[in-house]
């Protein structure tokens, strides 16, 4: 602690709060306020209701959830494995910051312009993906490989060296070396990293709304249309249970993570 | 299944900086070679470059009659144990050590035979199902140390074991490494060291390392009576260092003759004088300096008297004297001329 007095950090403590909090909290507790809501004219609501939430409770929102989790898993995994591989691939190359660029670009323009140049890209045949959900999960994968990329090149920095020399010494190949060493040492970082490729790829909508078939429709589309043709309220239930299950992902890769970390 | 090692000439550089210069060494099967030196004289690269884990720029690796110098780390079936441990921290003790064995695909039974072997060898066969982080440092070490052991590697390969443990821990690990290699009398071992008491301890012969060159080679009792170099002789124990002149019969020291042996160095050649600090006695003798106290420091069991001889401090210890001389008291000392070596002048690193 830099403060010691113990009046100042209660003080510095109260800044924060009030500073921080209504902008990170209070538009999430709006959202989940507006879809329990009847009407919303007043400062508040005028009323509590279940409605929205029976009303998106069928088929049609939680097949997008559940594409929306799928999209999400297979992107997470794609990331983490290019990710992780050319981390390790690009160690002590000089090829290292080149590669770093690389996967930062598509984090660098907007997104619609990934999901533009991965139409154009995959249009034609051989490579027609244009109209299938490939399309979708190969996008939300380049996305978020830079943060896969990142977090594990970081973590292989911090990782000692004397591991998989003691490792490569004792006769284990590079292979053996990687899969029995250096991924255990890593999974709190990949845990990490997974957790952040999901969430990114949970709310990903621009490169998203170039891209999809009508049979592969994520939830956060469903919550554009939603709001686009003016229901706010079921918008805000849909907003919610992405939410929930993003949260409940999260909580569950924490948890590995500190199981891995208390090891 | 005794192992030598040998390097020829090897040359390590990063970048424009040469770590190790032209290395020769060889170490017989079955023996304990310390490589001592300070930080940064390439004694820990000269065991990397064996482990594998730096490549040379020059010369050839050998282990037994193998060449390894183009082997990975993996294929060259040397033992290592490194200062900071390494113990893989997500593995209980007795898993690592089966990985070593594991990796080598040893039968089942085997495995469980040799893990419990070499932890009751370390003394450590009661906390096989610890985590590493559970164990102190001196533990992990013997972990670390059985770890190496399980594969029944023909060379052992140990860069500064001791260096993290605090030093009741080190010279109870110390004996417990020279009880390891009287068990086990095949194993060659390489131990990397700046401590000079570890290298006389352990070690069968000692190379006193320095600016990337090896500097002396021979065993502890070697190097400490006859020193080649005017750094092995200050490295290990303290030594009296004098400029001296070669005369027809002996030595100078400025305006006092010494009768000490030249060999065959040319006379008026300059040239240095060793002699140890508990070889020079106080009083008139053969040898005779004469010279002014500076210091006396009471030790214990000796006296330590610093005396300025002829503008150079000499050094002599000395069994407790019931009247030390105070300083600055004429004071004469002398030594037999078998107990100093001539050094070559302007050998110090």
């Amino acid at each position: 602690m830099l403060v010691h007095s113990r009046r100042t950090r209660r003080a510095l403590q109260a800044a924060f709060l009030a500073l921080f909090l209504p902008v990170f909290a209070l538009p999430f507790l709006v959202v989940v306020t507006a879809s329990l809501a009847t009407r919303w004219s007043g400062v508040l609501p005028s009323g509590a209701t279940l409605d929205h939430y029976r009303a998106v409770a069928h088929a049609d929102a939680l097949d997008a959830l559940t594409t929306s989790v799928l999209t999400a898993v297979t992107a997470s995994v794609l990331a983490l494995v290019t990710g992780t591989w050319a981390a390790l691939a690009a160690r002590g190359s000089r090829l290292r910051r080149a590669i770093e660029v690389l996967f930062v670009l598509p984090v660098a323009v907007p997104s619609v312009v990934v999901g533009l140049s991965l139409l154009v890209a995959f249009s034609k045949p051989p490579f027609l993906l244009n109209g299938t959900s490939t399309i979708v999960v190969l996008a939300h994968a380049v996305l978020v490989t830079a943060f896969a990329h990142q977090s594990v090149t970081a973590a292989l920095d911090r990782l000692d060296p004397a591991y998989e020399q003691a490792a490569a010494s004792l006769g284990a190949s590079p292979l053996r070396v990687l899969v029995r060493v250096k991924v255990p040492l890593l999974l709190p970082s990949l845990s990490a990293a997974a957790g952040l490729c999901f969430a990114l790829s949970m709310g990903e909508l621009s490169a998203t709304m170039m891209l999809y078939p009508p049979d592969w429709v994520p939830l956060p589309v469903k919550v554009f249309a939603a709001t686009d043709r003016g229901a706010l309220f079921p918008g805000a239930a849909l907003a919610v249970l992405l939410m929930a299950t993003t949260l409940l992902v999260l909580l569950a890769v924490s948890r590995i993570r500190t199981k891995a970390a208390h090891r | 299944m005794s192992t030598g090692i040998r390097f020829d000439g090897v040359t390590v550089t990063y970048g424009r900086t040469t770590v190790l210069d032209s290395f020769d060494l060889t170490v017989e099967p079955g023996e304990v070679m310390a490589l001592l030196g300070p930080s940064g004289s390439g004694k820990t690269t000269a065991l990397r470059a064996l482990a594998g884990f730096v490549e040379p720029a020059a010369g050839r690796v050998h282990i037994g009659d193998r060449d390894v110098t183009a082997l990975p780390p993996h294929r060259r079936g040397v033992g290592m144990v490194v200062q900071q441990y390494a113990l893989f921290p997500h593995m209980k003790v007795d898993a690592n050590v089966a990985f070593g064995l594991k990796a080598r695909k040893a039968p089942r039974a085997e495995i469980t035979a040799r893990v419990a072997e070499a932890l009751e060898m370390t003394g450590m066969a009661a906390y096989a199902k610890r985590y590493p982080r559970e164990l102190s440092g001196g533990q992990q070490q013997r972990v670390a140390i059985a770890r190496a052991l399980a594969i029944r590697p023909g060379v052992l390969l140990l860069d500064e074991p001791l260096s993290a443990l605090d030093a009741r821990l080190r010279s109870g690990m110390l004996a417990e490494l020279a009880r390891l290699h009287r068990e086990l009398p095949d194993i060659t071992m390489l131990y990397v060291t700046h401590d000079q008491v570890e290298a006389l301890t352990l070690a069968d012969r000692i190379a006193v390392m320095d600016s990337a060159r090896l500097q002396d080679c021979g065993t502890p009792r070697d190097l400490y009576r006859r020193p080649r170099t005017e750094f092995t002789a200050s490295f290990i124990g303290t030594a009296n260092l004098l400029p001296v002149t070669v005369t027809a019969d002996g030595v100078r020291l400025a305006g006092t003759a010494l009768d000490v042996p030249a060999g065959g160095a040319a006379v008026g050649a300059p040239a240095t004088l060793c002699v140890r600090p508990h070889l020079v006695g106080l009083g008139e003798g053969p040898n005779a300096l004469r010279g002014t106290v500076a210091e006396v420091q009471w030790r214990g069991a000796t006296h330590r008297l610093c005396v300025d001889v002829e503008g150079h401090r000499v050094t002599a210890d000395l069994p407790e004297l019931p009247a030390p001389p105070p300083a600055g008291a004429e004071v004469t000392l002398h030594f037999a001329a078998h107990d100093a070596v001539l050094l070559p002048a302007g050998t110090h690193g």
